[in-house]
């Protein structure tokens, strides 16, 4: 029975529904507008809790709302629940759970608003807490934006608590003592007599106990999971070939399907040849799509390579056909009618800095997020209901487009969330989505699975942007007093969100991310956002703005404070006026054993403040006869509260070896409209050879939780270009480097 | 002609074109889904799997290569209740972190072991330097490896 007495001050109450042989606790939002995923299975009245965990006679599920591509979100998610349920990990099962608006996330949208993640003051504080209101109305259920962790820290917790108080109060019923005798331990509530009431034995009683309006947290002290590693939940399945991810479906009756549609993106197929490939074997169907064609077969690879066999007439792109002509509309972009924002705008740069100053233009290329799962989702129509099997950072999109794809109303559509072989941002998008749904249609009663090959994957992406800055400074006495930054590029919001169907008001802070943002403090110092218009296709790259942005500042910060003879380390200790980050610098400082150098090797230091972590990075270099060698990285990053060490370390890595693969050879390059390169030959990333040893460190003085997926990457690129630089004395200002210098 | 071979100690018997690739045969003939496509031109390491004992890349090997041959996918390296040492270091060491590129990488180190028993740091990195990772657990697949040579001489 749900328990919805009163509306609590906080705006939800805490509920439980029971469930055929069980119980599932959550939360009861007043006037949400979001229908309940369990609502299927529930009684009218019951509709409207949002559940997080479930207790059956098989167990505790927990379920974790936020895609799982890698991060260990599932694992951390989990442990929120579990401490305050006193269960182990090993106990408990952990599921997506169903795509549901009622799993929408604030904190994504928190960061969107234009202050510094460092600005407490009221209007930044008042402006996060208003944009929870348009997070609930949009009702995505978003993965992204690094924002799991400060979205679920409270509400995975307040679950879990809420829960645990349910089955301590049944088991006090049962046993008639008061609730304050028991205790629990191992998923179980234990009396003081020694008797043990297995969670699985109290879940239905559970289900009748009244919650108290919010259910009293464990102290840190009492930790017993959360802030130590945990083993991750999807291991034992990743090392023993039993994950399963979304290519990996199989289906009675399944059929195989691939699709190869307009390589230069957003352009017509003006016809197709496919006599070849009609006759192949194993092939069944050719079907048109919108903008190409998908072959299904009775396996993949005779689906590969019949279309491989068509022969297309594709249309044009409806964007400049090269890179020469992209980075020549960037390079004009920097004009006042293609400004986007001006966020900082201290002091007088205009009336400080003259054409005698230091200035310097810096470039970045498209990049492709090149999971290593390529694109790949199944989906079934059949008897008026639709299933979608996917690895989607989007899922309730899924469901708005499966409606106006088949007609359907949204309760005849299920989206299965699977596991995901990497994300990187590349998984909110809905073309595959929409690819499938249309077979689908068009195989009504047969599961479908589409898998896209490596060739179609790397040249139909959100591509990173290509961007340009220029920046202008000037340094008296040892330090930077005017600094003018102008950055550019397409906005990564309009073409994103344009391509779900919605519209992206205002200024784009992705354009400026990673810049205007750095708790440097400059007398005169200004930071503008120029937008570009609209050319290839872009997307949310892990780290988004501040992939570029940071490349560009810290740059610049270097070369100024080797401009002004100051050691880079110091330069930037001395105009950081924000404690913790600082305290990442002289992290780095000393566990890199910085100002002690080794001979025929060189260290280079950068610093970014991405999704409000601040995280510095040094990395080392030697010259050798093959080239670059990386010898070593030390990483250092706060987060506030670390929920899982061992997990940040394994995050701030992958995400500098990501940062570091786009730094050396990461480039997308365009001729006659099509992305030039197509498989891991010529987007070669980082290889275990030329990955050095990345020693990491943990700190815990910012004043709120925050997300690492993602704020490791931006500090990589200028951490290795500033170390060529110290090595050699060439100062590299366009990525790849890989195209000036060679690399072991 | 049907091509006959065994996979993970289990006769199998494929109707299948013998130029088709291993990784499809695997996939999509026998459901073993373990081993996984990526490339699809042997850049990345991901659907390596043992055949006789040597690794190869089932993208490039053709069913037809392998009739009568033994052929070890990650489902056939150990079992969840019985894991490989390889598998167990890759456990203890909280390798995987998307998990997609895991088999290839397992399977290459386990094919490295089986001829060099205690491998340097070189040694691993040139025989696991095909194997791609995005998520860059690289510095935790070569402490794997160093610590799965020390599980095997223990036994």
């Amino acid at each position: 029975m749900a328990r919805m007495m009163k509306i609590a001050r906080r705006g939800f109450l805490f509920g439980s529904v029971a469930l055929l042989g069980g119980v599932a606790f959550g939360w009861w939002r007043y006037a949400t507008p979001y229908g309940n995923p369990l609502a299927a299975g529930l009684a009218e009245g019951q509709a409207t809790l949002t559940p997080y965990v479930v207790i059956d006679a098989q167990g505790v599920t927990i379920i974790a709302p936020r895609a799982e591509m890698g991060q260990g979100i599932h694992t951390t998610l989990a442990a929120l629940v579990a401490e305050e349920m006193d269960l182990d990990l090993s106990q408990v099962r952990v599921i997506h759970g169903p795509a549901s608006s009622a799993y929408y996330n604030a904190a994504v949208l928190a960061e969107g608003v234009p202050f510094a993640p460092t600005d407490t003051g009221w209007m930044a504080q008042t402006l996060r807490a208003a944009m929870d209101v348009p997070a609930k109305f949009l009702g995505f259920q978003i993965t992204g934006g690094s924002s799991s962790i400060p979205d679920g820290f409270e509400k995975m917790r307040l679950a879990g608590a809420a829960a645990r108080a349910a089955l301590v109060q049944a088991a006090a019923v049962r046993l008639g003592v008061a609730p304050e005798a028991l205790r629990t331990e191992g998923g179980a509530v234990i009396a003081a007599d020694g008797t043990r009431l297995a969670y699985t034995d109290l879940a239905t009683d559970a289900a009748g106990i009244d919650l108290p309006e919010e259910p009293p947290l464990k102290p840190r002290s009492e930790w017993r999971l959360l802030g130590k590693t945990q083993m991750r939940v999807d291991m034992a399945a990743k090392v023993t070939g039993a994950a399963q991810f979304a290519v990996d479906l199989r289906l009675p009756g399944m059929r195989f399907a691939t699709v190869r549609s307009n390589p230069r993106l957003g352009g017509p197929m003006m016809g197709y040849d496919d006599s070849a490939a009609k006759g192949m074997p194993g092939v069944e169907r050719i079907i048109p799509l919108p903008d190409g064609v998908a072959v299904v077969a009775t396996n993949t690879w005779a689906a590969l390579q019949a279309a491989e066999a068509i022969v297309f007439d594709w249309g044009p792109a409806p964007y400049p056909a090269d890179s020469a002509a992209i980075a020549d509309v960037l390079r004009a972009s920097f004009t006042e009618d293609r400004r986007d924002s001006r966020n900082r705008d201290e002091g007088d740069v205009d009336a400080v800095l003259t054409a005698a100053d230091w200035q310097a233009d810096y470039t970045v290329p498209y990049l492709a997020h090149a999971t290593m799962e390529p694109m790949s989702s199944a989906a079934l129509l059949k008897d008026g209901r639709l299933t979608v099997w996917s690895g989607n950072q989007l899922p309730t999109q899924i469901v708005t487009e499966a409606e106006a794809l088949t007609g359907l109303p949204p309760e005849a559509i299920t989206v299965e969330t699977l596991l995901m072989g990497g994300g990187f941002g590349r998984r909110a998008e809905m073309d595959i989505i929409r690819q499938t749904i249309t077979l689908a249609k068009a195989m009504e009663g047969t599961p479908v699975l589409v898998t896209w090959s490596r060739e179609e994957d790397m040249t139909h992406d959100g591509y990173r942007p290509a961007a340009m800055a220029r920046i202008r400074g000037k340094v008296e006495a040892g330090v930077i007093t005017a600094f003018d930054m102008a950055t550019c590029s397409s906005s990564v919001m309009e073409s994103q969100v344009g391509r779900l169907g919605y519209s992206a008001p205002g200024p784009d802070g992705t354009i400026v991310q990673g810049s205007w943002e750095q708790p440097y403090r400059f007398a005169h110092h200004r930071v503008t956002g120029y937008r570009a218009p609209p050319m290839v296709p872009v997307g949310s790259w892990r780290s988004v703005g501040a992939s570029q942005n940071a490349f560009f500042h810290e740059t610049a910060i270097d070369e100024l404070a080797h401009a002004a003879g100051i050691d880079p380390l110091e330069f930037r200790l001395a105009q950081i006026d924000h404690a913790p980050s600082r305290k990442v610098i002289e992290a780095v400082a000393e566990m890199s054993g910085w100002g002690n150098p080794v001979p025929n090797r060189a260290r280079g230091l950068a610093f970014c403040m991405s999704f409000g972590v601040p995280v510095a990075e040094v990395i080392e270099v030697e010259n050798t006869a093959q080239g670059l060698r990386m010898t070593h990285v030390w990483a250092a990053c706060d987060l506030g509260i670390a929920l899982d060490p061992g997990n940040i370390e394994a995050q701030l890595q992958g995400a500098i070896v990501y940062g570091l693969s786009a730094a050396i050879r990461g480039e997308i390059t365009f001729a006659d409209g099509m992305a030039q390169q197509t498989n891991f030959w010529d987007y070669e990333p980082l290889r275990l050879s030329q990955c050095p040893p990345i020693t990491t460190r943990i700190l815990e003085n910012l004043p709120q939780i925050r997300g690492i997926g993602e704020p490791g990457t931006p500090p990589a690129a200028p951490a290795l270009g500033n170390a060529i630089f110290a090595l050699t004395g060439q100062r590299l200002r366009d990525l790849p480097f890989g195209r000036a210098v060679s690399f072991a | 002609m049907p091509v006959s071979f065994t996979v993970n100690g289990v006769p199998a018997t494929l109707d299948l074109p013998p130029d088709m690739p291993l990784l499809w045969a695997l996939r999509d003939g026998l459901n073993l889904t373990g081993t996984k496509y990526g490339c699809g031109v042997a850049a990345c390491g991901a659907c390596t799997v043992h055949v006789d004992g040597q690794a190869v890349r089932s993208c490039q090997t053709m069913l037809g290569d392998v009739a009568g041959a033994a052929v070890t996918t990650i489902e056939g390296l150990g079992s969840p209740a019985v894991l490989h040492a390889v598998q167990e270091a890759w456990m203890a060491g909280q390798v995987a972190q998307c998990g997609y590129c895991q088999s290839g990488q397992i399977m290459q180190a386990a094919a490295l072991l089986s001829t060099v028993p205690n491998p340097s740091d070189a040694e691993i990195d040139a025989a696991m330097s095909g194997n791609l990772c995005r998520c860059g657990t690289y510095p935790r697949i070569r402490a794997a490896v160093h610590d799965a040579a020390r599980r095997l001489q223990e036994v």
